[in-house]
């Protein structure tokens, strides 16, 4: 498969440089059809696809607090029916599973950081560490303070 | 395809920018409402306490922007997801249009709900 691919492109690319006299049909590259799964034959590649499938927990986790927030609104017998929903075996399942989604997505978001922002100073590049660490600090933080501000109205 | 080449840094900044506030805010919200209370590792908060606290200004744009900028990741990433692994190119105005309806539809839900409670 590689090799008729490189032979097609080789050719192509035989053919420009010959400058061939103008043409209506316009000859397509050769593009050998990539299966559907070719993200699964390696780990690299179902780590990329499980980290951009993080994206439809984050989708969850929004559509469960957009619920949660209406259930508020509502009144206190809706926000109870909320409650028992949420507490349902299958909604915890989903909702651990989506957990595991979101970790995967905040720990590869911070790591990414310091590739997306080059920040040198005096001439050198600074550390992926000290780019990716005070961020994974302050979602501890974070978590820590809203953790506490729900703990402390029990 | 011009017009839409150059609204591109819009649609990645607001990626960006949700993928950030997803990554900071939501591990935690769905931590305690998904799992610790309804696993009675704590206890949740009261009805009338989460109330007012969800009244507070301030935590009314809180949980706003917890809402809004993260459906627009989601919209940016799933798109391309969609694009990549399945490769289906052709359905492209129906992907873009459905992502990103959802994304509009569930800021202008959070932003309703929010003025209401």
């Amino acid at each position: 498969m590689d090799s008729a691919a490189a032979r097609a492109r080789a050719s192509a690319g035989g053919h420009s440089q010959t400058a061939p006299a103008y043409t209506e049909f316009h000859p397509r590259w050769y593009r050998p059809r990539i299966s559907t799964y070719w993200w699964l034959g390696r780990w690299p590649y179902v780590k990329f696809i499980l980290r951009e499938l993080s994206s439809v927990a984050v989708a969850w986790t929004v559509a469960f607090t957009l619920f949660q927030l209406w259930s508020l609104s509502q009144g206190e017998v809706a926000y109870s029916t909320f409650t028992r929903r949420a507490s349902s075996p299958i909604m915890i399942a989903l909702n651990v599973i989506a957990f595991g989604f979101l970790l995967l997505h905040s720990i590869t978001w911070f790591n990414l950081a310091p590739k997306a922002m080059a920040v040198r100073v005096s001439g050198k590049r600074l550390p992926a560490i000290l780019i990716s660490g005070p961020q994974f600090l302050g979602w501890f933080a974070i978590s820590a303070i809203v953790l506490w501000i729900y703990m402390v109205r029990t | 395809m011009e017009a839409k080449k150059s609204h591109e840094p819009i649609f990645w900044t607001l990626f960006s920018a949700g993928g950030v506030v997803a990554a900071l805010l939501l591990p935690v919200h769905l931590f305690i409402f998904g799992m610790a209370v309804p696993l009675h590792w704590i206890h949740g908060p009261a009805y009338n306490l989460l109330l007012s606290l969800a009244q507070m200004p301030i935590a009314r744009l809180y949980l706003f922007v917890m809402c809004s900028l993260p459906l627009f990741h989601f919209a940016h990433r799933f798109r391309y997801t969609l694009y990549d692994g399945l490769q289906i190119k052709h359905l492209n105005e129906v992907v873009f249009a459905s992502c990103y309806g959802i994304a509009v539809l569930g800021t202008v839900a959070a932003g309703w709900l929010l003025w209401r409670i």
